[in-house]
């Protein structure tokens, strides 16, 4: 009955959503103040209802209600609860029921925190995400529906695949939707202000925070997946540049190019066509890449076409929303007038040439993702595009976008001076030469070309960054009160900035002083490696809830030093009888240790590999950093609404002039 | 299909729904043979998996290619040999770095272009901005009163907005 009730629950949200979507749009048009307000409502009709269906689909999960072909599918009996609640999403139909919750979420946060927005602008943003999550809802309703019944009921589970039995799948996937679907939000606004003639600096502020968030979340979730890549499959790689992969990473460097474009738009009101493309854009990758992961056409081209109906239910959505929304583009951009000129050489500039590089990498690996889809379709062939590939076109068009990074903060608006730029720079520049070369030589005593560039590079940018904060507070009677006085959108930026930087030394250092081994060990068996020694102490039998498992242990020593023990396993899942290897890992903030484990070679020896992974950490930190300084960026003080209620326009006034 | 259906996006690249682990024990002769080893089985591309390289795929086809790599390296062949093997055998599917050729030439020009095109339009733009630099780029003075207007100041005493171009000294 239950399941019934959730199903109910689901195609209500369902019609709430479509009359969301058309009824305020209505409103703004005509005028009808009660038809725009009738927005907020949905919205919370909205959300409550798919709390509802998803609260009802976790206890069917909870309760082991195994006539619900979902649950049936995705659990089992001896399933830990906590990973009988992340199954909810551990298939095609929960992760797409979470989807569409997660849509309404944003919704109902636009709705409370729009109060000082004109009704017909909110009226419009949530009629467009009405709309959009009406297309959704109805695509789980009619093709992937959760709540389907088997009848009759299994006696129990398919269990939950292992490899989402973990800790990172459990906070990975939502992190990545709410990425996914907060850019409806900026997209939202975008057409919004298109429709109603609005392409204004005030549109550029109220959907900044907004897509700050999202590309907040959509920076963890990809980290967090790269993460979880690290140490659950068991070989060390971080990214694979796998189309799926792809698919989050694109949207995600359209969305960085947006929020450098919006900032463009909120000062000077320049750039504001481009933005609101870019806005469009990064939403329709959101959805291209849910198409490209759900239709089962990266298996390939013939499988997807043998069985479509999912994937040209998204399809259809995606040319929809791309069609319909370039139309309005078309339409209403050629009347908006950019104001503000600037000169060759400029923030403006320099914020443009981050706009280009990130749009020629978002098309360059778009195209390297489709490109093999596309030669197959037409029968021209099968290729692989993969890492060689990516790497070899994704890399040059990092690196100017690195040396202008730490250039664009430091430069003015409209117009600057090369010879002060210059003045400022050398200092930066000599710097980065000198350590660029030494740090990486004297921590691995060895170079090679690409490491000097990206730890020269690296060293750029911080201290640029350096210089952006000295040159800031230098006029400011004390260093204290230099530093309180900038506002936090300046300390968010900064902190972003610094996260590249850290990244780009990670990645450097990562794939090029990686060391590897692959060896049979016995029982007392020794390697050397990055120097550590690893010695393999031999083997314990252990047990998990819903798998047997087989513990390796290497005892890990420097200089006769302990360093620690490392644990290994290779576990059997007893329900899908999968076996699995779970990597031991010692990390540290310098070089992670990392242990796996094989099969057994016969007289007590195992396969092993074993890795010294310098600096790897420092991956993963820099996206924390970046996703730091966005929450950051979006809690400065010209964004909250009570701030701004209380000091009105007096702090903005004062922070535009900090800002400059 | 099924293990397709999984909302994990990186879950695609395990081949066959296996992340367990099966290490080779090969031993080289050089130092140099291991990295040619590893850098060619990771460009190589396993055929049977969703999306993985040799060098981490736990397929019998991969393993028994790894080791017909291991054989090749040991007999001294060169890295063109192996590729040139692979790719008589498998087809240029197998290679992760695709080859250039009439159907490949936009996937490997076409970045290089689409990079120049946007250097070409930055510039172009910003010549056709930077003629009037004095004409002010602030927000004209209707724009701003509605920045405040809605921003919900209308009624306050409208603020002169300091814009951070403004008081640059210009040439």
């Amino acid at each position: 009955m239950l399941p019934e009730l959730g199903n109910f629950a689901l195609i209500l949200a369902m019609i709430i959503a479509l009359a969301q979507g058309i009824v305020p749009m209505i409103g703004a048009a005509r005028g009808i103040p009660s038809w725009m307000a009738f927005a907020r409502s949905a919205a919370w009709a909205q959300l409550s209802l798919l709390v509802f269906s998803f609260g009802i689909l976790t206890y069917a999960f909870v309760t082991h209600d195994f006539s619900v072909a979902y649950v049936a599918n995705h659990s089992n009996s001896a399933l830990p609860l906590s990973y009988r609640i992340s199954a909810v999403w551990g298939g095609h139909e929960g992760s797409l029921l979470l989807w569409v919750m997660l849509m309404s979420a944003w919704s109902t946060a636009v709705a409370l925190f729009s109060k000082r927005l004109p009704l017909e602008m909110v009226a419009r943003v949530l009629a467009v995400m009405g709309l959009i999550a009406a297309g959704f809802t109805s695509f789980v309703v009619f093709t992937s529906n959760p709540f389907d019944r088997y009848f009759p009921a299994p006696l129990d589970g398919r269990d939950l695949n292992p490899m989402l039995q973990d800790f990172g799948l459990i906070v990975h996937p939502p992190m990545l939707y709410m990425g996914y679907v907060g850019f409806s939000v900026a997209f939202a606004f975008a057409i919004a202000a298109l429709l109603g003639g609005r392409l204004d600096a005030a549109w550029a502020r109220w959907s900044r925070p907004w897509t700050i968030i999202a590309w907040v979340f959509l920076t963890l979730g990809i980290a967090l997946g790269s993460w979880w890549a690290y140490y659950e499959l068991g070989w060390g790689g971080w990214w694979f540049w796998d189309p799926v992969e792809n698919a989050s990473f694109l949207p995600w460097l359209v969305g960085t190019a947006l929020m450098h474009s919006l900032a463009v738009s909120e000062k000077r009101s320049t750039f504001k066509s481009w933005t609101v493309l870019l806005a469009i854009f990064a939403f329709s990758l959101c959805l291209l890449g849910t198409f490209l992961v759900r239709s089962g056409v990266l298996t390939s081209v013939h499988a997807f076409a043998s069985d479509p109906t999912r994937g040209v239910y998204i399809l259809m959505l995606l040319g929809v929303v791309v069609g319909v929304s370039l139309v309005i583009y078309a339409w209403r951009a050629p009347q908006v007038k950019s104001a503000g000129n600037f000169a060759l050489l400029s923030r403006e500039t320099f914020l443009l040439g981050n706009n280009v590089l990130l749009v020629v990498a978002t098309a360059t690996i778009l195209m390297g993702t489709l490109y093999p889809l596309i030669l197959d379709a037409l029968n021209l062939g099968k290729i692989s595009v993969g890492p060689p590939y990516f790497n070899a076109v994704f890399v040059p068009l990092m690196i100017p976008l690195i040396v202008v990074l730490g250039i664009g903060p430091l430069s003015r608006w409209k117009q600057d001076d090369f010879g002060r730029l210059a003045k400022i720079l050398r200092y930066a520049l000599v710097v980065s030469l000198v350590l660029g070369v030494l740090w990486p030589w004297m921590l691995f005593g060895k170079l090679d070309l690409m490491v000097v560039v990206g730890a020269t590079i690296s060293i750029w940018l911080v201290a640029c960054i350096l210089l952006d904060l000295f040159y800031r507070i230098r006029h400011k009677s004390s260093f204290w009160k230099g530093l309180t006085s900038q506002p936090l959108s300046f300390y968010g930026m900064s902190l972003a900035h610094l996260g590249v930087a850290i990244t780009v030394v990670g990645i450097t250092f990562t794939s090029y002083y990686s060391l590897e081994k692959d060896l049979r060990m016995a029982p007392g068996d020794q390697l050397e490696l990055g120097g550590y020694l690893f010695q393999f102490d031999g083997i314990r039998d252990a047990h998990g809830p819903n798998y047997t498992s087989t513990k390796g242990i290497i005892s890990v020593t420097r200089d006769g030093k302990p360093v620690g023990t490392m644990y290994t396993e290779k576990r059997n899942y007893t329900v899908q009888q999968m076996p699995m290897t779970e990597a031991g890992i010692d990390p540290g903030l310098f070089r992670d240790l990392y242990v796996a484990m094989g099969e057994p070679l016969g007289d007590g020896g195992w396969a092993m590999r074993i890795y010294y992974k310098p600096f790897v950490r420092w991956i993963w930190l820099g996206s924390l950093f970046m996703a730091f300084g966005g929450i950051l960026a979006a809690s400065d003080r010209r964004y909250r609404l009570m701030a701004r209620r209380k000091a009105g326009l007096d702090i903005d006034a004062k922070l535009a002039t900090q800002e400059s | 299909m099924k293990h397709l259906a999984f909302p994990v996006f990186f879950l695609l690249m395990v081949c066959g729904s296996v992340a367990f682990a099966r290490f080779d024990t090969f031993v080289f002769e050089t130092p140099q043979d291991e990295q040619r080893f590893k850098k060619l089985s990771a460009e190589l591309r396993c055929l049977v998996c969703q999306n993985q390289n040799l060098a981490d795929s736990n397929a019998e086809l991969a393993m028994d290619l790894r080791r017909e790599l291991y054989n090749m390296i040991k007999a001294g062949k060169s890295d063109a040999e192996i590729i040139d093997f692979m790719v008589v055998r498998y087809g240029d599917f197998v290679l992760y770095r695709p080859p250039v050729k009439p159907s490949t030439y936009v996937l490997w020009v076409g970045p290089l272009v689409l990079f120049v095109i946007g250097v070409v339009a930055l510039v172009m733009f910003v010549r056709r901005r930077g003629d009037d630099v004095l004409a002010g780029g602030d927000l004209n003075s209707d724009e701003q009163n509605r920045l405040e207007g809605l921003l919900g100041k209308q009624n306050e005493k409208p603020h002169q907005k300091t814009g951070s171009g403004g008081k640059r000294k210009q040439k």
